[in-house]
């Protein structure tokens, strides 16, 4: 009886413990396929010259100054116009049926597909303000898909920082503006950091809402100017893997490219842990 | 600063503020507007009987097809293809780190669910051609094994990060009390879980469910990479199909300007937007309601 209690309990904790230990080994699969098979290509050759003979030969310069630019500028967008709307919610706006009307799309907002974004890109930047397919347009669709994470994030932020504090500097004859300038956005600034560089990762790795609105298959050399079609790294990978004409040729570029995005990602995630891991320890 | 200017600028920033408030406000606005306009445009050509009930997705033809259920059922299957492996797996994830795991393995195992949805939907779909694709013709003996159980694989692991932590949440917030009197009664912890656990926190995992359920409607590239994209009526899990994300993203690219099959595209949006609209608004009602029942 004891033993067939004991047999149990044991099984329904390797239910449990198999279906943890399958999903970190998906991600296991993940790392390890890409890891292996893309360090073998890896060199400061590759991510320092550009893509030669039709991207058969050479490296992806191109595509990362590409996704770097796009990042910077869906930042320069996105964390002012994100971080405002943030602070009118939580700091000037009262409950109203506006305020809510604003929370509610802004819910809403976060869940709309990417891919929609990217059409909502092509029909306003591209052909209604007449962007063309470039890194403006991209970037300013990019920064719309990363508005609302923005805010959800800086609002929380924002949250944390107890009235007291506004309170005492209203209190010394600070303006509503000041308080907020001085006090509040100093004081919330870790955890508006860890939002923005968290947002900014998923954005860089983004590839539906660049398709129509400016990556370009191929340039033959780093291009610094907003109004022209650019090479992002997620673009460079789907289209190498799917689209070009000696797929089995380039398949190590592939692999080089899914991991330099990889370390990317990882590099921005591993950052916002860090602002977020030593805002903890100065609380304490 | 004198006073007065210190006023303007507290009323200008007011005003700036209060502005951007509404600009967001504007842009779900316009981004409706859109796939209405262009969804109207497109009705004008095609009655939206032959598209809501339309088997044949060809608009290339000579005698083009407008016919959306194809890429609806297809977007469906992978789906729930994804469900199918996600759900068992996202919940007993959850329930294992909230109920089972110490501290410790907790701080392992958060920031490896973090990493798994960090991870680009792009690298994902590139895994199902060289991984998964090549093991499924390897193992069901096809010529490639790009369909969708291969989409329905990947879509399972974009979906399992966000199921696992709002399950998790929800597990968590769980009071305590309920499973200390059902100790008390002399249940064990897995009886704990089954009986109260799970049904205490089931508004928070339907919701959980939900939401994976949206981000796998609305994915693009892993199903734009590892389907295949044949716009036919799918018949079991290893056709090769063609979802309306990835439909959008194909076609777009190649079709003129403001012809009937370049509204088609939008109008599939629409259909798209509201799919994900009601699976996250349930989502939402969801977390509401097992909000307020623990509020109360």
């Amino acid at each position: 009886m004891q033993l067939r209690k004991n047999v149990t309990s044991v099984i329904e904790w390797g239910t449990l413990l198999l279906s943890t230990s399958l999903v970190c080994f998906f991600l296991l699969v993940i790392l390890y396929e890409i890891c292996s098979k893309g360090s073998a290509v890896i060199s400061w050759e590759f991510v320092s010259s550009l893509p030669k003979e039709g991207m058969t030969r050479g490296g992806i310069l191109t595509p990362i100054v590409g996704t770097v630019l796009l990042t910077l500028l869906t930042a320069l967008f996105a964390i002012p116009f994100g971080v405002c709307c943030a602070i009118y919610l939580q700091e000037y706006a009262k409950s109203s049926w506006l305020t809510r009307l604003i929370r509610a799309s802004i819910r809403n907002l976060s869940g709309v597909p990417s891919i929609i974004y990217g059409l909502f890109g092509l029909a306003l930047f591209v052909q209604g303000l007449q962007f063309g397919t470039s890194l403006l347009a991209a970037g300013l669709t990019l920064g719309l898909l990363s508005l609302p994470y923005i805010i959800t994030t800086t609002e929380e932020a924002l949250l944390r920082i107890p009235n007291s504090m506004r309170e005492a500097a209203l209190a010394v004859g600070a303006t509503k503006f000041e308080t907020i300038k001085d006090i509040v956005l100093p004081s919330s600034m870790s955890g508006i950091l860890t939002g923005v560089v968290l947002t900014l990762s998923r954005a860089a790795g983004e590839t539906a809402p660049i398709l129509f609105t400016g990556a370009a298959f191929y340039i033959n050399q780093t291009s610094l100017s907003v109004n022209q079609e650019f090479m992002a790294l997620p673009y460079h990978l789907y289209m190498l893997s799917t689209q070009h004409q000696s797929i089995d040729e380039v398949r190590p570029i592939a692999y080089g490219t899914a991991l330099v995005l990889i370390v990317v990602v990882f590099f921005l995630n591993l950052t916002a842990f860090i602002i977020r891991y030593k805002y903890r320890q100065h609380d304490k | 600063m004198n006073s007065k200017s210190r006023r303007c600028i507290d009323l200008l920033f007011n005003y700036i503020f209060k502005v951007t408030g509404l600009l967001v406000l504007l842009l779900l606005g316009a981004i409706l507007a859109m796939l209405v306009y262009n969804s109207v445009a497109f009705f004008l050509d095609v009655r939206p009987a032959d598209f809501i009930t339309g088997l044949t997705w060809n608009p290339t033809g000579s005698d083009p097809k407008y016919g959306i259920l194809p890429l609806v059922l297809s977007t469906t299957l992978v789906t729930l293809g994804a469900m199918v492996i996600a759900i068992p797996l996202g919940i007993g994830t959850a329930a294992f780190i909230a109920e089972y795991a110490g501290r410790r393995l907790k701080n392992i195992l958060k920031p490896t669910i973090e990493m798994l949805a960090a991870i680009p939907s792009v690298v994902i779909g590139f895994l199902g051609i060289v991984v998964v694709g090549p093991g499924i013709a390897h193992i069901a003996d096809l010529a490639n094994g790009l369909n969708a159980l291969n989409g329905a694989m990947l879509l399972a692991v974009m979906a399992l990060p966000t199921i696992i932590t709002v399950a998790e949440d929800a597990m968590h917030a769980v009071p305590k009390t309920y499973k200390e009197a059902s100790y008390g009664v002399g249940a064990n912890k897995w009886q704990t879980l089954r009986k109260i656990t799970i049904p205490a926190a089931a508004p928070g995992i339907i919701a959980a469910v939900m939401l994976g359920v949206g981000r796998a409607i609305g994915e693009t590239m892993t199903v734009l990479m590892a389907t295949g994209n044949a716009a036919l009526l799918p018949n079991s899990m290893f056709a090769s199909v063609k979802t309306m994300t990835a439909t959008i993203a194909i076609e777009m690219g190649e079709v003129p300007y403001q012809t009937t099959h370049y509204y088609a595209l939008y109008a599939i949006a629409t259909a798209l937007f509201i799919m994900t609209l009601a699976a996250n608004m349930l989502g939402e009602y969801f977390i509401n309601r097992f909000r307020k029942y623990h509020a109360a």
